[in-house]
């Protein structure tokens, strides 16, 4: 390893805004990607549910 | 032979695929972790700094896994775009419009590293060099395929005017991954070379190999979340999308 300190590693030689600007893109947007892809799915999972719903009470009047 | 075959043809279909898809996903999820952590600690803690760009290199272990992934799934959604345009399958086109977002990603998060990295070491942001205009066409060519299907109402002929496109900009690929060849650019030549010292090559290869691995793994996996999410939306008066969702 070399690093001597945290501050050492944080610094990453003077590139500190390049490196971690870099790393730090990748981690915002691969955690904001699965998060946006994960709420499409439940979303219309959800407005699924509400439509079955909506369907078998429109069924229940019907039949009462 | 013929079992095999038939297994195929049960799976590409949106009712088959969407549970298997769903089981599916952890086990990338946890494969993209695993890989994740390892590339990470091999980035960071185990690559030596270089002997000329000091520790600004490390942009590596993201920057090439970026842009191999940016290419890969290119072809990958331009292969399902061309099955559905041959073999009129509903799945294909979902898998292609499913790719598109993902692969835009890792084309803006090349660029960006790219952008990052030449900064510092060329003195440039961006340079016109060919390599990083054939990159940025890719990332255009994601942009225009995604709003070219948003913008036709009937999917089967998204998926069509979609596949065209797709096809098409295939030739960027090859463009995009000999132009360091073919024309004399500042970006540098490929990466992988087992000629330089071996012990730096070796760890800064397997670093970049885990950290390509952990992004391939999170592709499939948030590519198959999105691809169930648009079997729900485009299947959704059928009978079996009534009874899949509890």
């Amino acid at each position: 390893m070399q690093w001597n300190s945290a501050g050492e590693f944080f610094a990453m030689g003077g590139y500190a805004f390049y490196v971690w600007g870099s790393f730090g893109a990748c981690a915002l947007l691969m955690l904001a990607e699965p998060f946006l892809a994960k709420r499409r799915l439940s979303e219309v999972r959800q407005s699924l549910i509400r439509e079955r719903l909506a369907d078998e009470l429109e069924l229940q009047q019907k039949t009462s | 032979m013929k079992q095999s075959i038939i297994q195929w043809f049960k799976f590409g279909s949106p009712q088959a695929f969407y549970p298997l898809a769903g089981r599916m996903i952890p086990w990338f999820w946890a494969a993209a972790a695993a890989f994740g952590i390892a590339g990470l600690w091999i980035s960071f803690f185990v690559a030596p700094t270089d002997a000329q760009q000091g520790e600004g290199y490390r942009i590596i272990f993201v920057h090439v896994p970026a842009s191999w992934m940016s290419m890969f799934i290119y072809l990958v959604m331009a292969f399902w775009a061309g099955l559905g345009l041959a073999l009129n399958t509903r799945l294909s086109g979902m898998m292609a419009q499913s790719l598109a977002p993902t692969g835009a990603l890792m084309a803006a998060l090349s660029l960006w590293t790219g952008a990052l990295w030449g900064k510092p070491m060329w003195g440039a942001w961006w340079v016109w060099d060919a390599r990083l205009t054939s990159e940025l066409i890719l990332f255009f060519l994601y942009l225009g395929f995604m709003a070219l299907q948003a913008a036709i109402d009937d999917p089967r002929r998204a998926d069509k005017a979609g596949a065209i496109l797709a096809l098409v900009g295939v030739v960027n690929i090859p463009i995009i991954y000999f132009s360091v060849k073919w024309w004399n650019t500042l970006h540098q030549g490929s990466t992988i070379n087992l000629t330089k010292a071996p012990s730096m090559a070796h760890t800064m290869l397997w670093g970049m190999l885990l950290m390509a691995l952990c992004f391939w793994m999170y592709s499939i996996a948030v590519a198959l979340t999105r691809v169930r999410a648009i079997i729900l939306e485009r299947e959704r008066h059928t009978d079996w999308v009534k009874h899949a969702v509890e």
